[in-house]
C-alpha cells in the first residue's frame, strides 16, 4: 500500500478518513486528528453553526491548511434534505467535497439507496466531489459511480456497531467491478478490522479478458480536474469512466484503466 | 443539551400533581414574543441551539397560533425547536412542522388508565386515548424527534409504568421508524399542588430504571432533567443518558424576569450549562450544543 490514494485529482497520502464526533472537547480532537495522520476530516453539517453567528463550532479545531475539510450530510433523510444541505455548506464557504449521507432510519442510520442515488446525481450535476455513504450493494455503487461519484463508500457493518467487514464478500465484488476509489465507511472498531478491508485488494483477471481493474486500494493516477459545468463528466473520467469504444478515457492518464468489455453510461467520449 | 424554555403557565386542565393546574392561586404569565426572544438571546448566550419550548394546557391563550407565531421567531436564535404542550390532531401537529417544529415531547405521566383518570381529573388532558395517541399523530404530521416518559411517583408500582413506557417505546420505533426517540423518566417534585407521592421511588431504583432502559432501548436516547441532584445526575450518564438540561428555570419569563410567576416544579441541579458541560467533559462525554438545524428542511 505504497502508492497515494487519488480522489476525484487530489492525491492523499493518508487512507484513514477522520470524524469529528464523540470527542469529549474541541482540543482532544485536534491532537488525535494529528496522531492519527488523516488528511481529510469530515464533519457533521448538523452541528455546524450554519449561521456562523460565533457560537460553539467544530470547525474551529481544525486546520483547513492542513486537513481536506469534508462536509457530510448526516441527518439528511431524503436527496431534497442532503442536496440543501450541501448547498448551504458551499454557500458558507465550505469545500465542494460532501461526504453525502441519506439515512431516513434515525437508529440503524441505514443509506436509502433510492435516495442517495438521487441526491448524488443532483449535487454532481451541481459541480460537487460526491463521496456517497451506501450500502454493500454492488448494484446500486455502479449506479453511484456511473452518476459521477468521485468514490463510492459501502458500509463494513452498521454504524457505530463495531463489527467489522461483516459485509465482506459483498464489498469484495464492489471493490472488484469498481472504478473509483471504494472507502468502507463504517462499522469499523478496531485496527484489524481497517486492516482487513484493506487488505481486500481485487484480484487481476486473465489477459485474455483484457481488462486491469482498478484497485481503489492502490489509488489512480489520473489527476485531471474541471470547474463548473464541466464538473459531471470530469468526475466521471476522474472515475476512470471509459469511452464506448472501448478505448482508455482520453481525460484520463492512466493506461491501466482499459475496460473494454464494458461501455460506462453516458460518458462524453 | 437543550434549555426548557416555558412560555405560559396558564392552565384549564387539573392534574392534581401539576404545578401550573387550573384553579391552583400562583402567580400566572403568559410571554409575548419579545418576551420569549429575550429568554431566547439569554439562552443562546449561555450556547443552548435546541431549545425546548413549554406551555401549559390552554386552548386560547397558547393554542396553534400562538405556538407557531413563538417559533416563528425563535427560529431565528435555534436551529432546533421541541414543544412540550398540550397534544393536537394531526393537522395541527402539521402546521407546527410547517412552522419550524422539529420535535414534540408528550409525557404520558401514567399508562395506567385508572391511575391516570383519579390524576387528571378535568380538562383536555383527561382523554387518556387521545393523549397516548400523540406522538404517532405527531410522526405522521412530519415531527422529526419524538419524546415520551412517564412521571415516577404517580402509580403504584411504578415498575409497571416502566414496563408500559417501555412497550410504547417499542411499539413507536416500529410504526414511527423515520423519527428519533428519546424517553424519560421524570420524579416527581415538589410543586405548588402540594402533591407528593407515597412511595417515591428512589435512587436506586431510579438507576436500576435508567439501566433496564438502556437494555430494553439501546438506541434510545434517554432524557435526565434538572428534576434530579447535581451528583446524582452526573453518576447516571455513563449508564445511559444522552439528552440534558442544565441552568433551568420552569417559570415562564425565568430567565431575564425571575420570581414573576410561578414554576411547573422546583429543580434540584442549579448549576450553569458550561458547569454541566464540564462534568460531561470530565467523563469523558462530549457535550452537543447543536445536533439539528432546520434550515435542512426545504420550505422552513
Amino acid at each position: 500500500m505504497n502508492g497515494k490514494l487519488e480522489i476525484a485529482g487530489r492525491a492523499f497520502a493518508s487512507r484513514l478518513i477522520v470524524g469529528t464526533g464523540k470527542f469529549s472537547s474541541g482540543d482532544a480532537m485536534r491532537v488525535a486528528l494529528d496522531a492519527s495522520g488523516t488528511e481529510m476530516v469530515t464533519v457533521a453539517l448538523r452541528r455546524v453553526d450554519l449561521d456562523a453567528s460565533g457560537g460553539p463550532d467544530i470547525l474551529e479545531f481544525i486546520d483547513r491548511n492542513r486537513y481536506l475539510l469534508l462536509p457530510n450530510t448526516s441527518g439528511a433523510i431524503d436527496a431534497a434534505e442532503a442536496v440543501r444541505l450541501a448547498r448551504l455548506a458551499r454557500a458558507m464557504g465550505l469545500p465542494d467535497w460532501v461526504k453525502l449521507e441519506v439515512t431516513p432510519d434515525p437508529r440503524y442510520l441505514l443509506p436509502d439507496p433510492v435516495e442517495t442515488l438521487k441526491a448524488a446525481e443532483q449535487l454532481v450535476a451541481d459541480g460537487f466531489i460526491v463521496l456517497p455513504y451506501c450500502s454493500a450493494d454492488p448494484v446500486l455503487c455502479k449506479h453511484l459511480e456511473e452518476a459521477g461519484c468521485a468514490t463510492v463508500m459501502p458500509l463494513g457493518s452498521w454504524i457505530g456497531s463495531n463489527q467489522g467487514l461483516r459485509t465482506r464478500d459483498a464489498i469484495k465484488i464492489i471493490v472488484e467491478q469498481a472504478s473509483v476509489p471504494v472507502v468502507v465507511d463504517a462499522g469499523l472498531g478496531a485496527p484489524s478490522h481497517a486492516a482487513a478491508a484493506m487488505e481486500m485488494r481485487p484480484r487481476r483477471r486473465r489477459p485474455s479478458r483484457a481488462s486491469w481493474i482498478r484497485s481503489d486500494l492502490r489509488g489512480d493516477p489520473c489527476t485531471h480536474t474541471g470547474t463548473g459545468a464541466g464538473r459531471v463528466r470530469d468526475a466521471r473520467h476522474r472515475s476512470g469512466c471509459l469511452s464506448r469504444s472501448g478505448q482508455t478515457c482520453r481525460f484520463s492518464r492512466s493506461r491501466r484503466l482499459r475496460r473494454p468489455d464494458r461501455a460506462t453510461r453516458g460518458c462524453p467520449s | 443539551m437543550y434549555a426548557p424554555l416555558y412560555l405560559s403557565n396558564e392552565c384549564l386542565t387539573t392534574c392534581t400533581y401539576c404545578g401550573f393546574a387550573k384553579g391552583l392561586p400562583i402567580a400566572r404569565k403568559t410571554l409575548s414574543v419579545a418576551q420569549s426572544l429575550r429568554e431566547g438571546e439569554f439562552l443562546r448566550a449561555r450556547g443552548y441551539r435546541h431549545v425546548l419550548l413549554l406551555t401549559g394546557e390552554h386552548q386560547k391563550l397558547t393554542g396553534v397560533d400562538f405556538l407557531g407565531e413563538h417559533v416563528g421567531a425563535l427560529r431565528a436564535l435555534f436551529p432546533q425547536i421541541s414543544l412540550e404542550v398540550q397534544v393536537w390532531n394531526e393537522d395541527e401537529y402539521r402546521r407546527l412542522a410547517a412552522a419550524g417544529v422539529d420535535g414534540v415531547v408528550i409525557y404520558q405521566e401514567t399508562y395506567d388508565p385508572d391511575s391516570y383518570a383519579r390524576f387528571h381529573v378535568a380538562g383536555k388532558k383527561r382523554d387518556y386515548e387521545f393523549r397516548l395517541g400523540g406522538p404517532e399523530r405527531a410522526a405522521r404530521a412530519g415531527i422529526r424527534r419524538l419524546g415520551i416518559g412517564a412521571l415516577l411517583g404517580l402509580h403504584e408500582p411504578w415498575r409497571e409504568d416502566a414496563i408500559a413506557l417501555a412497550a410504547h417505546a417499542l411499539h413507536l420505533l416500529k410504526v414511527a421508524w423515520r423519527q428519533e426517540l428519546a424517553v424519560s423518566v421524570p420524579r416527581i417534585r415538589p410543586s405548588a399542588s402540594g402533591y407528593s407521592p407515597e412511595h417515591p421511588v428512589t435512587d436506586r431504583e431510579l438507576a436500576q430504571l435508567i439501566c433496564a432502559l438502556r437494555l430494553v432501548l439501546p438506541d434510545t436516547g434517554i432524557v435526565m432533567s434538572t428534576r434530579e441532584a447535581p451528583g446524582f445526575r452526573d453518576a447516571l450518564v455513563p449508564l445511559g443518558v444522552t439528552h440534558t438540561s442544565a441552568g433551568s428555570h420552569t417559570d415562564p419569563g425565568g430567565y431575564t424576569e425571575p420570581g414573576e410567576a410561578e414554576g411547573q416544579f422546583e429543580v434540584d441541579d442549579t448549576r450553569a450549562p458550561e458547569e454541566v458541560a464540564d462534568a460531561l467533559r470530565a467523563l469523558g462525554y462530549e457535550p452537543v450544543w447543536k445536533d439539528w438545524d432546520a434550515l435542512m428542511r426545504a420550505g422552513v
